[in-house]
């Protein structure tokens, strides 16, 4: 009985509705990655016409020379591209080195420490906006890369992270080996405490490299000048302006989405599951 | 030699912890005491000197200020439609995604998730140009069914619809995959323990499934409070800074930023996020509560043995 259940009409129906569904959510979600391309592949009249593009036109080649004459994209490539690694670099650093010291060693304070990092973890992120700004006015760090990677150095989330992890992954009898073969602390903590928190890193690299990447508003609070502009700033403020190019903004965008999404597709199962753990902050 | 010379082992955390405790108290904590201090002040401009007030900033907010309230409700409503709406939504996706029959899960998702793993900014990009009056896709589809075309934008009530659109676009299918996950994370056996039970569909759905479910339900709606109370990157971007047609995208995280950066009015702005910060904390305490409600609801019922079943595990 419970058998022949399986193979009714019904059942039958059921997962052809199934796949209905899921199927018709898939090409929603792909269709705004295709139809950057036709807009940017369309020059700027045919944009406009009634029924829209919906293919890719012969204009790909004409609107990528217009880009390269009229918007700095290199330079803009560049800036996003500098942000992340010093906030990724910094981040994977600092959080490593005090995870495992709050992992793996005792000490006064220890606990103290550990609250005031949970503490950090209940506070919304954009109660600091107006003092943050107000702090690099008096450093005088507004418009350099400094406001968009030291503040989130000592990432509450990332520290949280690490000591978990390092608790689990860093033997204490392996470190007392090392000890005793005549390491200083110092060495244990960069010879063996970054290596063998390897998965970790992986983990805190991939969500700071989407935080930093996709950052709009500190970037647009703190780089209100034109030179160190980050992509998702500019692609805003070229949007902005009513003399915009439509075709030739939508390949700089265009452009701008596609390594990310090759390597996104590559990697997919790790960077899933590294972005949903570390999701907890946004 | 002397005693009271700490050892190497001693001395090294405290060493290795230090830049983090410089960098938390400037950077961590200064700001947010700063920020409730500037609240109790007039500070017109980052260069300006404060100038205390007590609380007229709150008072003027929750009393006379011309976009707080209408900011509130704009703020709710992208967190329902952007967020809580395609977080419920899903739910059933996730489900039929986590059926045995489904085939390409993996393709499904990745493409699921990708919308989240592009930047907002881009993803709004091309969403806006659906939208335009006289040449975006949807106005062409709307009056090819005959209908008149909508103005999306120049229309106080279809502007923060249509930016929830596309937020909400966005996190759809990030809560699809969360919950699949979930969902695939739920061991088998306990499935299996409810057939011998007898159980039926229903009843496993609801006595197995939803409470299995409910910290990650928990977790997923705390994380919709949170970013849809945050919501600043499309509303912004799409409507240029100044607040959209009649102001009618102000969110409190727009509104903030605007105070600060247009009207200079810093001691209104942190005033603003403070009581952004209660909402949150309010809103996750109520949350927990629900949660821990639908997580005990369960206890006692007739899946007695499953639940020994899973403490054995």
């Amino acid at each position: 009985m419970g058998l022949k259940r399986k193979t009714t009409p019904v059942n039958l129906s059921m997962s052809i509705f199934r796949y209905m569904v899921l199927g018709f959510f898939s090409l929603l979600f792909l269709f705004p990655f295709y139809y950057v391309f036709v807009l940017a592949s369309n020059d700027i009249k045919t944009i406009y016409n009634t029924p829209p593009p919906f293919l890719i036109g012969p204009n790909m080649t004409n609107n990528f020379i217009i880009m390269l004459q009229t918007i700095p994209v290199l330079r803009y490539f560049f800036n996003s591209l500098m942000i992340a690694v010093l906030a990724v670099s910094t981040k994977i650093f600092f959080c490593t080195l005090t995870g495992f010291v709050l992992a793996k060693y005792n000490f006064k304070g220890r606990k103290l420490i550990f609250a005031v990092i949970l503490f950090t973890l209940t506070t919304p992120r954009f109660l600091n906006i107006i003092p943050l700004f107000q702090m690099m006015v008096w450093f005088k760090w507004v418009n350099t890369y400094l406001p968009l990677f030291i503040p989130s150095m000592a990432d509450g989330l990332g520290i949280f992270l690490m000591t978990q992890l390092i608790r689990k992954t860093a033997p204490d009898e392996l470190l007392d080996a090392a000890r005793s073969d005549g390491y200083s602390e110092y060495q244990i903590a960069l010879r063996l405490g970054f290596p063998l928190a390897k998965s970790g890193i992986a983990l805190l690299g991939t969500i700071a490299f989407a935080a930093s990447w996709n950052d709009f508003m500190y970037a647009l609070v703190m780089l209100p000048g034109h030179d160190l502009q980050t992509i998702p700033l500019a692609l805003a403020k070229i949007n902005w302006t009513s003399e915009k190019n439509i075709p030739v903004l939508m390949l700089f965008n265009g452009l701008s989405i596609v390594p990310v999404v090759l390597v996104f597709i590559i990697f997919s199962k790790q960077i899933i599951s590294n972005m949903l753990a570390g999701s907890i902050k946004g | 030699m002397s005693k009271h010379h700490m050892t190497q082992k001693e001395r090294m955390p405290y060493v290795c912890l230090l830049p983090f405790v410089l960098l938390f108290l400037t950077f961590g904590l200064f700001p947010i005491l700063y920020s409730l201090f500037v609240s109790f002040q007039s500070l017109h401009g980052p260069r300006d000197n404060p100038e205390f007030v007590g609380f007229s900033n709150y008072i003027f907010l929750l009393t006379e200020d011309a976009y707080f309230w209408k900011t509130i409700g704009t703020t709710f409503l992208f967190l329902f439609l952007g967020f809580l709406l395609p977080n419920l939504c899903a739910i059933p996706l996730a489900l039929m995604l986590h059926h045995e029959s489904v085939k390409l899960k993996g393709y499904f998702r990745t493409v699921y998730f990708l919308p989240y793993m592009t930047n907002t900014i881009s993803l709004a990009l091309i969403a806006q140009f659906f939208f335009t009056y006289n040449y975006g896709l949807i106005n062409y589809f709307v009056s090819l069914a005959g209908y008149d075309k909508i103005e999306w934008m120049a229309d106080a009530t279809n502007n923060p619809i249509y930016i929830s659109i596309i937020v909400a676009f966005r996190q759809l299918g990030f809560y699809t995959i969360l919950y699949f996950v979930g969902l695939q994370s739920i061991p088998k056996v306990l499935y299996e323990a409810a057939d011998l039970d007898g159980a039926t569909t229903a009843q496993k759905y609801f006595n197995l499934t939803l409470p299995q479910m409910a910290p990650i339900i928990f977790f997923a709606v705390t994380l919709s409070v949170i970013n849809g109370m945050q919501l600043f990157d499309e509303p912004y971007m799409l409507t240029g800074g100044a607040g959209g047609f009649k102001q009618s995208a102000f969110t409190l995280a727009y509104y903030t930023v605007w105070l600060m950066n247009k009207a200079q009015r810093l001691g209104r702005g942190s005033a603003v996020s403070w009581l952004v910060s209660v909402i949150i904390i309010v809103l996750t305490y109520i949350n927990w509560n629900v949660t821990n409600a639908l997580e005990g609801k369960n206890r006692g019922s007739d899946l007695g043995p499953v639940r020994r079943q899973k403490s054995l595990q």
